[in-house]
């Protein structure tokens, strides 16, 4: 069943500040994802990888096409749907990590992690308890747990930050380099906590580092060029591609 | 579900004439009407709020926020002439144009306002828990008991130490003034609290903390909120979508995180990147 269908979604900014000129982050990028796949983008740096996530997650407001999500009840295009909705999906149904953790001062790491829970409708009690588990899995020392994240290192950091995609167990994940701070036995943990916390019916769509990373978690790769979908095929074909820049 | 919608919303300080619309404005790089001298301080300003939700207003000093903030927060201003359309909940109307009292009881109940200058919004020669009572009673609180275990309980939601209370509010640092605005608005559980510039004043340490307390709060009681500042980390930590405002109009609207990492309007791009 197909999860995610993206058809000539092209995003362009025009530059103001730099006398009008226009970059072209995507142009005509299109493929379907399947429920419960693990799709990895891969391109040279600025192919596009993260425009793509984030025109699916629309911090990026796409210039052209569409992004159909299908869910159980109905289908939203994700294009161009008004922005309460994205904010109501935002809220459990898809889910985003990128490589940095968004600063929120003076909240300690449980809370950063059970937040999302919480507003899911968990109690404050359960979601804590499932966030330290969460932050336990990824290696997180037990004496940050309830220390503020402004102070913690970078790959610490950044285990927060998937703790936190991943705790409401969204529908879609979108994660944009989400270990690339990690050292190779914490990545393990990432990785390990990828393949069995999820949902067998999550949609992962991700862009990692490590090509070992992606044969382990990746069913097909989709490879961007200039903005453009060169190609998609099986993970075995991965050999050849350039992950990231 | 929406819980307020506004159009149209205009503030002129001035006489105004015919051509003050056109005038002024982005476009015309001014808010100062040529013909006629008026400032139109906002204009054309469409917006909605839904419950719960918190809405950003950034731009730069007399971009028209604060004007904007206090029609929102049916703030009588004898000094200018005002327009516009603002729906509330399923009240049927238009909430500028009821009368006193229907405001009078809309201002102590539904709809609370944080003023950008604390002496608008606090009584400093009185104690700050005088301050957030006097509110209780204009809102019809009667039982002395009752008005004080809601102070009580309003300083401590806003981490403001209980023992401070009966102190004159000018004796308190600017942070816990601000707190006790905060405790104001909140005291009889509005839906909608609109806050003029929460952190202006205040040490960088000291906005941090006061944020992260209006934050926690807004959360747990679910209340909406409009935050107007110049800072855009203030609106970013705080609003899931935001209006920028220029020359009295807004120019661009959209997700938070939208505007701030895909700004499409050109003021929203200088803006932006003179932060970065
Ligand atoms: N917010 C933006 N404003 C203007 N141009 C942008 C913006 N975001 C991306 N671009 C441009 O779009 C193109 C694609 O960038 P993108 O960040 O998507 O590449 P990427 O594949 O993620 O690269 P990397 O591997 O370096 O992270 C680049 O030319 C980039 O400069
Ligand atoms: N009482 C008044 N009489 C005349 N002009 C006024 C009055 N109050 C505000 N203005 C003008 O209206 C315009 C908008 O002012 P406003 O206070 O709404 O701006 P602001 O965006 O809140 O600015 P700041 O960031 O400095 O608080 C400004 O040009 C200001 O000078
Ligand atoms: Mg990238
Ligand atoms: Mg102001
Ligand atoms: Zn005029």
């Amino acid at each position: 069943m197909t999860a995610i269908a993206v058809d000539g979604l092209g995003k362009t900014f025009d530059m103001h500040v730099l006398d009008d000129h226009e970059v072209v982050g995507l142009a005509d990028v299109s493929f379907d994802v399947r429920e419960g796949e693990f799709l990895a983008v891969v391109g040279e740096s600025g192919s596009g990888k993260s425009s793509l996530l984030k025109c699916l997650y629309r911090t990026y407001e796409p210039t052209a096409g569409a992004i159909h999500y299908y869910g159980d009840d109905r289908i939203v295009n994700l294009a161009t749907c008004d922005d309460r909705t994205v904010i109501a999906m935002r809220d459990g149904t898809i889910g985003y990590a990128s490589q940095f953790l968004e600063e929120i001062p003076r909240v300690p790491a449980v809370d950063v992690v059970a937040r999302p829970l919480i507003e899911d409708g968990c109690d404050t009690k359960t979601a804590r308890a499932q966030a330290r588990a969460l932050l336990s899995r990824l290696d997180v020392p037990e004496q940050l747990w309830d220390a503020y994240p402004a102070t913690f290192s970078g790959g610490e950091r950044q285990r927060v930050n998937l703790a936190q995609a991943l705790a409401p167990n969204p529908d879609v994940l979108l994660l944009d380099e989400p270990t690339s701070a990690l050292d190779p036995g914490t990545r393990r943990a990432a990785i390990d906590l990828l393949e069995t916390y999820l949902d067998e019916s999550t949609t992962v769509i991700g862009v990692f580092h490590d090509t070992d990373v992606v044969r382990t978690v990746a069913d097909r790769i989709l490879v961007l060029a200039d903005g453009r979908l060169e190609r998609i095929a099986p993970v075995e074909a991965l050999d050849r591609e350039v992950l990231v820049g | 579900m929406t819980l307020l919608e506004a159009e149209g919303l205009r503030t002129v300080y001035g006489e105004g004439c015919s051509a003050c619309l056109d005038a002024t404005g982005p476009a015309e790089g001014t808010n100062q009407c040529p013909h006629c001298g008026s400032v139109v301080a906002c204009a054309e300003a469409d917006l909605s709020v839904a419950a719960g939700e918190v809405l950003g207003i950034v731009g730069e000093s007399g971009s028209g926020k604060s004007s904007l903030a206090e029609l929102l927060a049916l703030e009588h201003n004898p000094d200018a002439t005002t327009g516009g359309t603002v729906s509330y909940g399923d009240r049927p109307g238009n909430l500028l144009d009821v009368d006193y009292q229907t405001r009078h009881d809309l201002r102590t109940g539904e709809i609370a306002l944080v003023h950008q200058h604390i002496r608008d919004g606090l009584t400093l020669d009185f104690t700050g828990g005088g301050n957030v009572a006097e509110k209780l009673l204009s809102a019809g609180w009667r039982s002395y008991a009752d008005v004080r275990e809601r102070v009580e309980e309003l300083f401590a939601e806003t981490e403001i130490p209980l023992d401070r209370m009966d102190d004159p509010t000018h004796t308190y640092s600017g942070g816990m003034q601000r707190r006790v605005q905060i405790a104001r608005a909140l005291a009889t559980d509005p839906d909608l609290i609109v806050l003029d510039e929460p952190t202006t004043g205040l040490d960088v340490s000291i906005q941090a903390r006061v944020l992260d307390t209006f934050r926690r709060v807004q959360r747990e009681e679910g209340v909406a909120a409009i935050v107007v500042s110049h800072d855009l980390g203030v609106v970013r930590l705080l609003a899931d979508r935001t209006l920028v405002m220029r020359h009295g109009r807004v120019v661009e609207s959209g997700l938070t995180d939208r505007i701030m990492e895909d700004p499409h309007h050109n003021y929203t791009q200088t803006l932006i990147n003179s932060v970065l």
